[in-house]
């Protein structure tokens, strides 16, 4: 497990990150979501080491982070680069081998991941002679390459067209599935909603939320039900404890106060006439979002 | 792996990335096509020995002081030879040397008796030229340390530019990122001068004046450990002024100050290269001590001790520039908009396990 503890950083007298704490699990995808500035970047540079944190610290597998174990980290930066005037392969290989993988161990690796993203037949392009979305591509491979214990992907999705993303999800799912704690960072929340087994929220530089998303779905947002009748459903307006988020004719929307009772709602609507619908929403991951952020 | 085994890595990458660099291989080809011109064409031009035209009686005399010579009939052809440039010179009844404009040096000694002449306190007779020879190995190091200082400052300048520097910090400690980009600069700078060296000597060799080649030699020896931590010394600077630029557009406003620093010990050595004192301090100065104690090495003025303490100041300058440059490249690699300030790079270190 990677663990932060109370993680402080700022920017001259500027506190961009306050006792930021969060876990990333072994073997699942952990979601970080948040606005534009929120401090996504700066703690997965401090995660990495890139930046210091003034306070706090990070571990993984119980021990504080030093350089011969970052060493095992993969990392894919926020702001993408690699050799434009590089061979593909080459600068993928050298990566590699810089994380202390040895040369065939890292040919082979560069190989099969090229392979995965259909990037086989570039490998000994220049990068800068690939289109944009392959330059993505060979980002990815870039921090997937030496074999990582730990994932960390700052926007992975950002740039990649549809077709790429997928290949990307599925890789990163296997990496996942292999035990290794994915951390990627993403303001497409359709995205994370649809990747992600764990989430974190992120806002100001503080940590609003983190957990499960069955759990912050749980904690973070009223009961919401759906309800749909054969005529009109308006009398629910003044039915004790609903709060209405939506009424059209004879389908409705709401919500109960935590630890509510639904069933007496229905029995209500069972009473006035013919049920057709009567179900619990599950609240969109931008929803969550939109609760715990602002 | 270790900091060696990542600074090895970086080496290797730049040494490949710069032989792969046609604007590389093409200088280095032009100097080795300028370092064979200068050793091959002056012999082949000057045209071998002077010819001389003369009646039968001096001709033997002559031949046998190697002289080319053309036999004439009489002294009146001898100088019509002359006059119309057949031949260089001629000697008459006399013997008296006819020539042009200037008196024939070879043809005069070839006819004179010199004297003997003991020395009670001989020098070692030097070539002509070798006054030179410390200031060309002078400038051929201004010329090297230049040329792939500002390199090892554009490939800084170049992978902060791309943005790959925050996976390869991720990965590897700056310092590794910086000695091992000094160190491949180092490697092809001694790798390009060595492949000019020895054109020029197998040119020396075999059209040329291998008295001066044995000069040299022994000039050589002294030269070697001062290019070496000057080349450190200077690469350092060049290091710390790439790692305050952001784009490879602005890295005049870094190259300056270097350039100054290199210059002004440079051109002090040329004009003070007479006055002792002078040199004795630039000897020192570990900018100035890659030029002026090998001069002063190859003139004799200097002791014994002097060159290992100045090399040894020059090893502790070099060693404190890479780590003052190190720092700066730490408390600046990040700051990818615009130009860090060398204050702003000292204070902003991040501080990482």
């Amino acid at each position: 497990m990677l663990r932060l503890d109370g993680v402080d950083r700022s920017f001259g007298g500027r506190r961009v990150l306050q006792n930021v704490s969060f876990d990333a699990e072994a073997g699942r995808m952990t979601g970080f979501v948040g606005g534009n500035g929120a401090g996504k970047t700066t703690t997965m540079r401090i995660i990495l080491g890139v930046l210091a944190a003034d306070a706090g610290q990070v571990t993984w597998r119980g021990a504080p982070l030093t350089r011969a174990v970052r060493r095992r980290f993969g990392y894919m930066p926020e702001e993408r680069g690699l050799y434009p005037k590089m061979a593909v392969r080459e600068q993928l290989v050298y990566l590699a081998r810089l994380h202390g993988m040895t040369a065939p161990a890292a040919a082979r690796n560069t190989d099969t991941l090229l392979e995965r993203v259909g990037l086989a037949d570039r490998g000994n392009d220049l990068l800068e002679k690939l289109s944009l979305g392959n330059q993505q591509r060979a980002q990815i491979v870039a921090a997937l390459v030496p074999e990582p214990e730990v994932l960390v992907l700052d926007e992975p999705f950002s740039g990649l067209d549809p077709l790429a993303v997928d290949t990307v999800v599925d890789v990163l799912k296997e990496r996942a599935a292999a035990g290794v704690p994915v951390l990627f960072s993403s303001h497409q929340l359709d995205v994370v909603e649809r990747l992600c087994d764990d989430l974190v929220i992120i806002s100001a530089g503080t940590i609003r939320a983190a957990g499960s998303r069955a759990q912050l779905r749980a904690t973070h947002t009223a009961p919401r039900y759906e309800l749909v009748v054969e005529h009109d459903a308006g009398w629910l307006r003044d039915h004790p404890g609903v709060t209405l988020v939506e009424l059209e004719g004879a389908r409705a929307v709401f919500e109960l106060p935590r630890g509510t009772d639904e069933q007496p709602v229905l029995h209500t609507a069972l009473a006035r006439g013919p049920v057709r619908e009567f179900r619990p929403v599950v609240p969109s991951l931008a929803e969550i979002f939109r609760e715990v952020a602002l | 792996m270790n900091t060696l085994a990542a600074t090895q890595l970086v080496a290797a990458r730049e040494v490949r990335a710069k032989l792969r660099d046609r604007t590389f291989l093409l200088s280095t080809l032009i100097f080795l096509l300028i370092a064979a011109a200068a050793t091959t064409l002056p012999s082949l031009l000057s045209g071998g020995p002077a010819t001389v035209a003369a009646t039968p009686e001096v001709s033997a005399e002559l031949r046998a002081a190697g002289l080319e010579v053309r036999e004439v009939p009489d002294d009146a052809a001898a100088e019509r030879a002359v006059r119309n440039g057949e031949t260089d010179a001629a000697v008459v009844a006399g013997p008296t040397v006819l020539a042009r404009e200037e008196a024939p040096a070879d043809v005069v000694a070839a006819l004179s008796v010199e004297p003997p002449v003991r020395l009670l306190d001989p020098t070692p007779a030097e070539p002509p030229g070798a006054v030179l020879v410390p200031f060309v190995f002078a400038f051929v190091f201004l010329l090297t340390s230049q040329t792939f200082g500002v390199q090892i400052a554009q490939s800084i300048i170049e992978e902060k530019q791309t943005r790959i520097v925050e996976i390869l910090v991720a990965a590897v400690p700056v310092r590794a990122l910086l000695v091992g980009k000094m160190i491949a600069g180092t490697v092809l700078a001694l790798g390009q001068i060595a492949l000019v060296a020895l054109v020029a000597v197998v040119g020396l060799r075999l059209f040329g004046d291998s008295e001066l080649l044995n000069l040299l030699g022994p000039a050589i020896g002294w030269f070697l450990p001062y290019f070496l931590l000057g080349f450190v010394l200077i690469a350092a600077l060049w290091a710390a002024a790439g790692a305050l630029v952001s784009r490879l557009e602005d890295i005049g406003t870094v190259a300056m100050p270097v350039q100054l620093v290199v210059m002004i010990p440079f051109f002090g050595v040329i004009f003070l290269s007479d006055n002792a004192f002078a040199m004795q301090v630039l000897s020192y100065v570990p900018f100035s001590a890659p030029t002026a104690m090998p001069l002063r090495l190859f003139t004799g003025d200097a002791a014994g001790w002097e060159p290992p303490l100045s090399l040894a100041l020059l090893l502790v300058t070099a060693l404190a520039v890479l780590a003052a440059g190190a720092r700066v490249y730490e408390g600046s690699l990040l700051r990818t908009n615009g130009n860090t300030s060398l204050r702003t790079a000292w204070r902003e270190r991040e501080t990482v396990n």
